[in-house]
């Protein structure tokens, strides 16, 4: 029996592989294409009468002053690493502590329960966790502390942990996962408890997963944008207390892209603060990839 | 004979007090869902309601219910799912069962994990910047659900790569024995044999879009929009809409004296869309796993 011809088939086969390979290739150009774009509408400024000692080094931020225009970021850029780094404070002992819980310590009935909830509170929208910043932890911290505003550094902080825990949590928790059982056996034969086993056995072993782990926490508090733009209080200046109000970068871009003319110098800058942005992330997901990689080649 | 050491006990004692600390950090964890859910359930209790959902927002959003919005996210979700979905799954496609182990795959891979890590509002920038702009389609629900869609990549190119590598590699040579060429093995036997792990993908990726605020707040977006109550067809591709997460954004910081079950209803609807979509990722997924044949 002669099998049925259909000549088209090769044809149709190449152009289905063909369509495959393209999409595969389009994350790597919509990366390309999201640097690219960015760095367009920002860059005819970026060239002719951008001051980077004035953005870098000063904290006046006037970008709509009628006299003196002036463009410097400091406050912002240390208003997000201030936030970022007290929300890491908070997230970081939490995240591993509950890492090493799930992992290490609980019940397997218990363990799946926990980690649907993790994954839950991982899907809460960033503007509903700006909401729950402006309400419920606003009246919280107002009771807690003296303070006169309830819309300052800590309450951004304490948002942005809960909303970089379950990243922490989840990616530690694999971390620990692929450290092999005899490194656990072994470590039980010998005496140990089995925290003498975590502390002397597991972390050293998983450290470079929770490590990956840590900063994929940051890079979700660095570019985190509708939270801090709702709970952190807006005010532009260098915070001397968690309890004082601040202003990230990103909540700058998205409080005044509405506003600022389209190709304006203003409108322009912020999409320089977007390239600053991408740059910080790109360089700590990179940070991340390269870590997590290294494990996988060991192992 | 055998009797701990005092060293022992101490061991003992401590690996007991590190057991309630870690649990009691877990339980800090978890507790701030529950009651962030029933908080919130509880101040939005006086106007939750089917009018709710199906009334306008009225006399400058400071009554009525969330039908624009409502229908706006619905649009802006289903068509970033339109685009983003074929364009995930055969990119995780190539990933899993083409790609070698070359610079080209380890550059997608590299993409793949920084698409997903740059923030939400550079996100914004981009869309703003390339389709709003350089395509020339303005402010549209095109624009903003082309920005959704790249946003959203990631998340089912994920989980398709997990659920085409969850196929054993018998699978795939019984049926390259057979004489079918790669793609015919990929179209009859990997993907029926991974839809749910790629159903899973897409629920979640409808659950991240209906959440996200800033890169639809510049490219398609608007704080409101007047259309007809009870009409699923009120926008067009080209138009602006609401959304439910802008609406909240508005309610809650923009507009002043919205009363406060409004600004709590039109959470509870966000985050219940939201936990809705994901409940129904993980049932699917528990489903899978008591199914599975191999």
């Amino acid at each position: 029996m002669k099998p049925a011809r259909r000549p088209l088939e090769p044809v149709k086969e190449w152009l289905i592989e063909r369509f495959i390979w393209l999409c595969g290739v389009s994350a790597v150009l919509f990366v390309f294409g999201i640097f690219l774009f960015v760095f367009r509408e920002g860059s005819s400024f970026l060239w002719h009468g951008f001051k980077a000692g004035e953005f870098f080094t000063s904290i006046e931020w006037y970008p709509t002053s009628r006299i003196h225009v002036r463009y410097g970021a400091l406050a912002l850029i240390t208003g997000t690493f201030s936030v970022s780094l007290l929300a890491m404070i908070i997230a970081v002992p939490f995240g591993m502590g509950t890492a090493i819980f799930i992992s290490e310590f609980c019940p397997p009935r218990l363990k799946e329960i926990l980690k649907i909830t993790i994954e839950l509170l991982a899907a809460i929208p960033s503007v509903v966790w700006g909401f729950i910043g402006l309400t419920l932890m606003n009246s919280l911290l107002l009771r807690l502390f003296d303070a006169p505003l309830g819309l300052n550094m800590l309450n951004g902080a304490i948002i942005l942990a809960l909303m970089s825990v379950p990243i922490i949590v989840s990616i530690g928790e694999d971390a620990l996962k692929a450290v092999p059982d005899s490194y656990r056996e072994a470590a039980l034969a010998l005496g140990c408890t089995r925290w003498q086993m975590v502390l002397r056995v597991l972390l050293p072993a998983a450290r470079n997963g929770l490590l990956a782990a840590v900063l994929l926490g940051i890079g979700r508090a660095v570019g985190e944008t509708m939270a801090v733009l709702m709970a952190t209080g807006h005010s532009i200046r260098i915070p001397h207390s968690v309890l004082e109000p601040v202003r990230t970068l990103t909540a700058t871009i998205a409080a005044e892209l509405g506003e600022a003319p389209v190709h304006s110098e203003h409108y322009q800058v912020l999409f320089i603060i977007g390239i600053l942005l991408f740059t910080i992330t790109f360089a700590i997901n990179l940070g991340a990839d390269l870590i997590v990689r290294g494990i996988r080649r060991k192992s | 004979m055998f009797e701990a050491t005092e060293h022992t006990r101490r061991m003992q004692r401590r690996e007991g007090i590190i057991k309630y600390l870690l649990s009691a950090m877990t339980l800090l964890i978890v507790l701030p869902l529950v009651l962030i859910v029933l908080f919130l359930l509880y101040k939005a209790a006086p106007v939750l309601s089917l009018d709710f959902l199906l009334e306008n927002p009225i006399h400058g959003m400071r009554a009525g219910g969330v039908w624009a919005p409502l229908l706006g996210t619905i649009y802006l979700v289903l068509i970033s799912l339109l685009i983003a979905t074929p364009v995930g799954v055969f990119a995780a496609v190539y990933l899993n069962e083409y790609a070698g182990d070359t610079w080209v795959t380890r550059a997608v891979n590299l993409a793949v994990v920084n698409l997903a890590g740059v923030p939400s509002i550079v996100h914004a920038l981009f869309g703003l910047g390339a389709f709003v702009l350089f395509a020339g389609m303005g402010r549209s629900i095109l624009a903003a659900s082309l920005t959704l869609a790249i946003m959203t990549l990631p998340v089912i190119i994920a989980s398709t790569k997990e659920a085409l590598a969850a196929v054993p590699l018998p699978f795939r040579q019984a049926c390259w024995n057979l004489g079918a060429t790669r793609w015919q093995t990929i179209r009859h036997v990997v993907l029926p044999n991974s839809i749910s792990g790629i159903l899973t993908g897409i629920i979640l990726q409808v659950s991240r879009a209906a959440g996200e605020t800033a890169p639809v707040m510049f490219t398609g977006a608007v704080f409101f929009k007047a259309i007809r109550p009870g009409d699923p067809f009120a926008y067009g591709l080209l138009d602006q809409c609401m959304a439910l997460s802008m609406h909240l954004f508005t309610v809650s910081t923009q507009v002043p004296d919205v009363p406060e079950p409004i600004t709590y209803g039109t959470a509870v609807v966000l985050l219940g869309v939201v936990l809705l979509f994901n409940a129904l990722a993980i049932l699917i997924r528990f489903r899978l796993r008591s199914r599975k044949k191999w």
